[in-house]
């Protein structure tokens, strides 16, 4: 029996991989492609399915956890954003040799724009340098079949295949027909030992590279993975065409309809854009007189063709080479394509901006204002996460990739540390705990290894809270809610990192963690000091479990308030607000979250906490 | 595929914490459940923190999941600073449905009147049963409270005295 159910693209794809039969899903969380693993986590539950779900420590390890699964014969998928690919480069590369036995879909979700990432780095890209398939879905219904068609390909051509959506298909929701009950087939795991694969030393791997030479050339020309007209009822007529992939092609058939140029304009859907077949493409250069490449971000496809001349595409020029193709560019590009008149549009408005800011009662508030305290001048690495909104308490400096923040606090050290002629500058890094586990641990091995004299701030608020609070090693809580007994202590590892000064403090108590920090700031200048690690512990108010504990205070705003503004320039809680006509600063009650932290910012002692 | 008619496209804006994707959803099971096809786009990620919040949600015969610029139906504001960032999107004689501190035909103090009622988070809710006075939305506020009160639902009184005094406010 089917259900039709609203479903997120990244749950389209969820279903998918499970009816596809993977009995391994791992994942590290990364918007956009967090409710990928979330949601095969949740049918695991509430259908009480027997396969092994898990948030992985980083993309890296959960490649690689997938990937045996797949040598043992069962299907597996691994889901991360684009930028967890960078860390699961290593094992990609290599796997794509060696293959797989059950099939093994990566689902990499792209982030053109970018909406919350730091680059917008192209997948299908990264499927070519690894040579790897990889398909590239339009819409959520599209991620619940294709991605069943993707497994089907790996395990016939044993070779791991990239499922590549995008922000817009990943956080899109449509109508989608799923099966009410899904039955994963189960099979026996086995390992068939074969050295010169799995173990393959380098004169074998020259034969592995062979193989895959060849099996991509027969997945190229595989009948039923060839492009497709988007909409079957278009015909093949017409002098031009449109090639390309992903969602931006629905954008190009909204618009054609509304010009009423379906008929004359075919759009071509590659659903997988690498590997192409030559034939194909030369068979279009051979039917049309120009065609116009759509395709997200980079020009995979059009660098695929052998022959440019009448290609309307990023090498010509008539495409962007950055930033998402909205639907409003992709009418311009076809309106020019078409040579036809720019449409009006009216302008948006210039409306006031409004940066992302920390929620009201985040504890990392609190430690970056006690941060900005103590360490009133320095250089401040900080991380990926939800405290890279630091940077609106002027507490971060540099924000560059997942676990940089102790390196680069190392890096920095020995830059000024030979400086004699200008003052050594503080060094305070953050990072959050599940970026701490992600990457940090031989980042701070290595720096105390090479005696490196830094402050670390370690965020923990028990969760990965950015990405929609994802357990991490230390709950002891595992993807589907069950409890694995297993936590894995913070201050432990630190402290078996080599550190000698650790300390672990709950950044609401404003006035003692300053006072940590200071001691902190002297073992790190002492002679025989060193690394300085203090592990900022409180839980995540977006946290549901910590939300029915939390005690809310009711804060007042007295007469002694002066409206001099400390407050909002250093704490920037967003229910701190200036009302204009005010004589003194006011909380906006319907954001406050009652933490009472701002009691201990306010210099003149004018925020009370009533009863 | 439907025709002209049962095409709407609505575009839902307000900040971070305003539960606009929550109205989303409800709109979108509703047309679902009228036999029409959905497309929804949705603000997830670091833009969630207290941010700019817009969903998109396309009722027929779509492909897209994303609205162009001048050609939405109605712009749903939950926040007076939306109408700013969100008119473009509407066609000619698209309209605003708007929560403002000014009340006027199609406009209403949402976050006072949540306030008052003692359920600040109900904002939305008011602002959803007020559009459905107006008769501007593909459904019926029968649907809605329909919805609203199914098995599961959270919050049940609350959700419907907040999207009532909406409808209420509307009808005057």
């Amino acid at each position: 029996m089917s259900e039709q159910r609203l479903l997120l693209g990244n749950e389209a794809i969820g279903y998918g991989i499970l009816v596809g039969g993977c009995t391994t899903i791992t994942s590290y969380p990364g918007t956009p492609a967090s409710e990928i693993l979330a949601s095969v986590a949740t049918l695991k539950r509430k259908q009480n399915l027997d396969i092994h779900v898990e948030w992985s420590i980083n993309e890296k390890v959960a490649f690689e956890t997938a990937l045996a699964n797949s040598y043992a014969g069962r299907r597996s998928a691994v889901a991360m954003k684009q930028v967890g690919l960078n860390v699961a480069m290593d094992p990609l590369m290599s796997a794509a040799y060696t293959g797989v036995k059950g099939g093994m879909v990566v689902v990499v979700a792209d982030d053109p724009g970018p909406h919350s990432s730091q680059t917008e780095q192209d997948t299908r890209f990264f499927a070519q340098a690894a040579k790897v398939p990889v398909f590239d879905p339009v819409s959520p219904r599209d991620c619940f079949s294709l991605i069943q068609k993707a497994l089907d390909v790996s395990e016939a051509f044993e070779i791991p295949v990239i499922f590549r959506p995008t922000t817009r298909v990943s956080h899109a929701r449509q109508d989608v027909w799923v099966p009410e009950e899904i039955c994963v087939e189960q099979k026996p795991a086995s390992f068939e030992k074969e050295p010169t694969r799995w173990a393959a030393t380098p004169k074998f791997r020259f034969l592995l590279h062979r193989a895959l030479n060849e099996k991509l050339e027969k997945i190229a020309e595989k009948e039923e993975l060839q492009p497709e007209l988007l909409d079957p009822n278009q015909n093949e007529e017409g002098k031009v065409c449109i090639l390309g992939s992903g969602v931006v092609l629905t954008y190009a058939w909204e618009i054609l309809n509304e010009l009423e140029l379906l008929p004359e304009v075919p759009i071509y859907r590659t659903l997988m854009p690498y590997p192409l077949k030559r034939s194909f493409l030369d068979s279009l250069l051979q039917k049309y007189e120009r065609i116009l490449v759509l395709e997200e971000t980079y020009p995979v496809i059009e660098y695929q063709l052998r022959n440019l001349d009448r290609v309307f595409g990023r090498l010509s020029g008539n495409v962007p080479y950055e930033g998402e193709l909205l639907p409003e560019t992709v009418e311009d590009i076809i309106r020019n394509f078409l040579q036809l008149p720019s449409r009006e549009r009216v302008q948006a408005d210039e409306a006031p901006p409004r940066r992302p800011t920390l929620c009201p009662g985040c504890p990392h508030r609190a430690s970056f204002y006690a941060l900005r305290k103590v360490f009133k001048k320095g250089i401040y690495p900080g991380d990926i996460g939800c405290y890279t909104l630091g940077l609106n308490l002027n507490a971060v400096d540099t924000v560059l990739c997942m676990g940089a923040a102790i390196s680069q606090a190392a890096g920095f050290y020995h830059a000024f540390k030979g400086n004699i002629t200008k003052e050594k500058p503080d060094i305070v890094a953050t990072i959050g705990d599940s970026t701490f586990f992600h990457s940090g641990i031989p980042a701070l091995i290595n720096a105390v290894a090479e005696d490196a004299r830094f402050v670390l701030l370690v965020l923990d608020n028990s969760t990965t809270a950015m990405t929609g609070n994802q357990p991490t090693p230390e709950t002891g809580k595992r993807a589907s809610g069950e409890l694995s007994g297993k936590k894995i202590s913070i201050l432990k590892l630190v402290e078996a990192c080599g550190v000698e000064f650790v300390r672990e403090a709950d950044p609401y108590d404003v006035k003692d963690f300053i006072e940590i920090l200071k001691e902190a700031k002297s073992f790190v200048q002492e002679p025989g000091g060193g690394i300085a690690v203090i592990i900022a512990k409180h839980p995540c108010l977006m946290d549901k479990e910590y939300q029915s504990q939390f005690k809310r205070l009711k804060v007042r705003i007295t007469d002694r308030c002066k409206s001099c503004h400390y407050c909002i320039d250093n704490f920037e809680c967003p229910a701190l607000v200036d009302v204009p006509g005010e004589d003194r600063v006011t909380i906006d009650y319907s954001t406050c979250s009652g933490c009472g932290v701002c009691v201990s910012v306010c210099p003149r002692k004018a925020i009370v906490i009533d009863g | 595929m439907s025709n002209s008619t049962t095409f709407q496209q609505i575009v839902l804006g307000g900040v971070g914490g305003q539960g606009v994707l929550f109205i989303t959803k409800i709109l979108a099971q509703v047309a679902i459940e009228m036999g029409e096809s959905v497309l929804v786009s949705e603000t997830h990620g670091m833009a969630q923190r207290g941010g700019i919040v817009v969903s998109h949600l396309k009722i027929g015969g779509f492909m897209s999941p994303l609205i162009r610029p001048g050609t939405a139906d109605i712009l749903l504001a939950f926040h007076p600073e939306s109408v700013l960032n969100h008119r473009h999107f509407l066609k000619e004689d698209g309209k605003i449905v708007a929560n403002s501190p000014d009340s006027g035909p199609l406009s209403i103090n949402a976050t006072k009147l949540a306030i008052e009622m003692g359920a600040p988070i109900a904002a939305n809710l008011i602002l959803l049963g007020f559009a459905l006075s107006k008769n501007l939305l593909f459904c019926e506020a029968a649907s809605i409270e329909k919805y609203l009160s199914r098995e599961g639902m959270k919050n049940v009184d609350v959700n419907i005295k907040a999207l009532r005094l909406g409808i209420s406010k509307g009808e005057v």
